[in-house]
């Protein structure tokens, strides 16, 4: 039913491991497959419209995938928490292990507790008071379910300022779980206009801000932009004055907004921006406008690059990129341009890891920032030409909608792996940021190529380590132990960290 | 002034790779050097707007007009991108929605000096239906008085437009449009459904959402619901003959030229295998506007369409349509008839059959009316208690 990529014989499939060759049962070579199969997805889907499909087949389709893992593989299933698994699937497999707690033996619920709460602790806020939220309305009430959001709720810095910022998220979340708040934040949520006065600063001047327009300017932005519109104040008014308070991902968000507002107040340090939020926001300019700040646009590319890879910087040698530039890296309405940020981004990444560097637009010529989505996707004769560099590592970031022609990109890499290097010289490792609805996984290039899910580029090093599980040729065991050692580095770093 | 060619000439055309979505094959048609002379426009009407068209006195007929093109021409080749290629706000001109009528006097006609408008497949559809439309020449006695005195008329075909064909939507919203496009083929289940090619890419990436909004016949409405995929047509590179990069890269080339020649068989192998009556409507400048109807071969494939080409003959303009089995029969018959002055002895001796069976089959075909009562009844009495035989059907 899920079997899409891989030809094995009867016999098993023999992998090459170390120079040691094994013979793998089926059995294990289909659960290697499957568990890598929902580890791209979970990282690379957001259950988000795609080029190619809607969000109705996206969000059947990966909730098809969910079940499917949690009901043959649940340890494999929470131990993904552990990985980069992206915030919408956290949120389902946190749901999902909650939902069916009763199925878990009692040392996986011990694990799967642990998992979850260290999870939770490194989620944005919104998105668990979103699981709990979920949580309320699918009727899932038990005494871990409560244990979960007494912690975490207890464990949150500031109860009044959750209390103001994620008032119905918090709300719901004390109705669902009895949870007993604190002082006046009870009151706050859920009687506020009984007390004539708070005493806790955040709490008055939220109260003051429904009266008082001054007081509203030192709200958080969301919660401020609803009270603004009650008040009538002008959109640009209200920006100019809210500016102190926005946070990093707001400022980036508002860029376009202010300067349509002529709002010239909320500046953006891109210093700090993360490097995938910094390419789609490179790419949401029009292409006079990245021309015309390309020093102050590359430069803080680099800079992201260069943090996100860290201590690896210039110790991946020789790599080629071959990057993905045609129509359907255009993304979908709600994801604009996503898969082409994210090769930007990862040519940029690059660029940082690698000793020596060639990028390789299939369209583009020139300077990468002003790459645009146009034209077909013909992989085959670009990847050959990546290939003629002799790379130790070629990389390509492609949706796999491999059509011009079709099917010519996995024959090249076929022949290139049978008869010009088979001795594996160059490893070769497919980034996939689109999720594929229709084959429960990412698009696959080739049989003998490593595909993986990508959702952010400063990702792609912890990927590439991943690679080696991809192609078939690990052993389930192996991919075991793998799990198992990275929920043990996961928790004792979470357990640290808290 | 109507002459027979064989076939269309796709020359200057280079079929590129195809993208299949579901059982929907479109294969781009690129150009590497485009006519910048001849520019199209698309007007597109209100999506409920049902308009008449009138060609000549008494023969107008009412059909769903999605769009109509403006054609822009110029003597001094323009620069490509500048005229022609905007989209009107259909809203923008006030019409109110809903369901209005517009007359326009005639088919083609000229603007002003430098711009053709036409409602391009109605102008092929009309060379379809105008076929035989005066009915018959000679008084037969046969025939009825409303035939002979007033033709055809009214003459009705159906079509069906491409938001109904399942699956073409997305085929055409998730196709990679390619910089030197200038056409497309489409195949629904493997049959040549449509052809469409335009002088410029900037044109075809202008109306390649109008391809939505088109005219499509019959099979290519019922094969996309029957069919679900038609497979990716990949080649397989042959390892055994490949030592080094170059000769992969060799490789690589030739597939692509093997495609392009396989190709150039299927498509314009359908589309020239055929004896075409083409007949020119309007010329300007160095460009013919002109359409052409198929042989009207019952056992063959038969397409309708419109072509401007340029003095040399090299295609500027292609839109066609393919008739469905039904049309296709209709339109032989009619043609035959034509052949033979609607003598019906004379066209039953030369389609091998009598004057019964001929009888029979016009009336199947939709054309009963223009025979006279007493005949038709003789005809339909004749075939009724002995039932329907197979062996006596004829050749429809």
């Amino acid at each position: 039913m899920l079997r899409s990529s891989f030809h094995y014989s009867p016999a098993g499939i023999r992998g090459i491991d170390g120079g040691r060759v094994a013979v793998m049962s089926r059995a294990e070579q289909v659960a290697c497959e499957d568990v890598i199969m929902f580890v791209n997805a979970a990282i690379a889907s957001t259950a988000q419209r795609e080029f190619h499909s809607g969000a109705a087949a996206q969000r059947l389709s990966l909730g098809f995938l969910h079940e499917y893992v949690l009901g043959n593989y649940r340890d494999l299933y929470a131990a993904t928490l552990a990985l980069g698994v992206n915030h919408h699937n956290t949120a389902m497999i946190v749901l999902n292990l909650l939902r069916t707690a009763r199925e878990a033996t009692g040392e996986q619920r011990t694990v799967e507790g642990r998992l979850i709460a260290a999870r939770l602790r490194t989620l944005p806020p919104q998105r668990v008071y979103g699981v709990f939220d979920e949580l309320r309305r699918s009727g899932v009430n038990n005494r871990r379910t409560r244990a979960v959001i007494r912690d975490w709720v207890a464990a949150r810095p500031d109860p009044a300022f959750d209390a103001v910022k994620y008032r119905r998220g918090l709300s719901a979340a004390a109705r669902h779980a009895h949870l007993s708040l604190p002082g006046e934040v009870g009151t706050m949520l859920f009687d506020w206009r009984r007390v004539k006065r708070y005493e806790t600063p955040i709490l008055e001047t939220w109260r003051r801000a429904h009266y008082e327009q001054r007081s509203l300017y030192e709200l958080p932005y969301t919660v401020a932009e609803g009270l603004a519109r009650r008040h009538g104040i002008s959109r640009a008014r209200f920006l100019s004055g809210i500016a102190p308070q926005l946070t990093g991902g707001e400022r980036l968000r508002l860029q376009a907004t202010a300067e349509r507002h002529r709002v010239d107040r909320i500046g953006m340090d891109l210093a700090t921006a993360p490097l995938t939020r910094l390419a789609i926001y490179a790419l949401s300019l029009s292409r006079p406008e990245r021309a015309r700040r390309r020093d102050e646009l590359t430069g803080a590319l680099h800079a992201a690059a260069r943090r996100a890879a860290g201590r690896q910087a210039g110790t991946w040698g020789r790599v080629v990129a071959v990057l993905d530039d045609s129509y359907s890296a255009a993304g979908s309405g709600v994801k604009r341009r996503r898969p082409l940020a994210v090769a930007l981004a990862t040519h940029y990444l690059l660029e940082v890891l690698a000793a020596d560097y060639t990028g390789l637009w299939l369209h583009h010529r020139g300077d990468p920032l002003l790459v645009h989505p146009i034209g077909a996707t013909g992989l085959g004769e670009r990847i050959l030409d990546g290939l003629e560099h002799r790379p130790g590592r070629l990389v390509i970031v492609s949706d796999g909608w491999d059509n011009a022609p079709p099917g010519q990109a996995a024959e090249v890499l076929r022949i290139w792996q049978e008869r010009l290097d088979p001795g594996r010289a160059t490893t070769i490792v497919h980034l996939n940021p689109v999720y594929d609805a229709g084959t429960f996984d990412v698009r696959r290039l080739g049989a003998g190529v490593a595909t993986l899910g990508i959702r952010d580029a400063e990702d792609t090093a912890a990927l590439v380590e991943l690679a080696r599980f991809a192609t078939g040729s690990a052993h389930f065991g192996e991919l075991r132990r793998n799990l198992a050692a990275r929920v043990e580095r996961f928790l004792d770093a979470e357990g640290a960290a808290a | 002034m109507t002459a027979t060619v064989d076939g269309i000439d796709l020359s200057g055309l280079v079929a590129g790779p195809a993208q299949t979505w579901g059982a929907i094959r479109l294969v781009p048609l690129l150009r590497p050097d485009p006519v910048t002379d001849l520019r199209l426009h698309a007007r597109l009407y209100g999506p409920d707007e049902l308009s008449i068209v009138r060609t000549r006195p008494r023969t107008a007929y009412v059909s769903f007009i999605p769009h109509a093109f403006v054609a822009t021409w110029s003597t001094d080749a323009t620069p490509a991108a500048a005229y022609g290629t905007q989209l009107r706000d259909p809203a923008g001109t006030g019409d109110p929605d809903g369901i209005r009528l517009a007359f326009r006097r005639r088919m083609a006609r000229r603007e002003d000096r430098r711009r053709l408008r036409f409602l391009p497949l109605h102008l092929a559809m009309e060379g379809y239906l105008a076929l035989q439309f005066g009915g018959p020449p000679i008084a037969w006695q046969e025939w009825t008085r409303q035939a002979v005195t007033r033709g055809l008329s009214p003459r009705l075909e159906t079509s069906y437009t491409g938001a109904d064909v399942t699956g073409l939507d997305d085929a055409l919203r998730v196709f990679e449009i390619h910089p030197d496009q200038c056409g497309m083929v489409l195949y629904v289940a493997e049959a040549l459904a449509a052809a469409f090619v335009v002088p410029h890419p900037d044109d075809y990436r202008a109306l390649h959402p109008t391809l939505l909004q088109d005219c499509y016949g019959e099979l290519l409405f019922h094969y996309s619901r029957l069919y679900e995929a038609a497979p990716d047509l990949t080649a397989r590179l042959d390892d055994t003959r490949i030592s080094g990069v170059a000769d992969l890269r060799a490789q690589l080339v030739q597939a692509r030229l093997d495609w392009a020649a396989f190709h150039d068989r299927t498509a314009a192998g359908l589309l020239a295998a055929q004896r075409l009556t083409v007949t020119p409507v309007q010329r300007m400048g160095r460009f013919t506007l002109s359409r052409f109807l198929p042989a009207f071969d019952p056992d063959a494939e038969n397409h309708i369409g419109e072509t401007i080409t340029d003095r040399a003959g090299r295609l500027a303009y292609l839109k066609t349509f393919r008739l469905s089995a039904a049309q296709t029969r209709r339109g032989y018959l009619l043609s035959r008839l034509a052949a033979h002055d609607w003598d019906l002895d004379a066209t039953a001796t030369a389609l091998r059959t009598d004057r019964r069976e001929l009888t029979h089959r016009l009336d199947r075909a939709g054309f009963g009316h223009l025979l006279r009562p007493d005949i038709i009844d003789a005809c339909r009495n004749h075939n009724r208690p002995r039932g329907r035989m197979p062996g006596k059907r004829g050749t429809s």
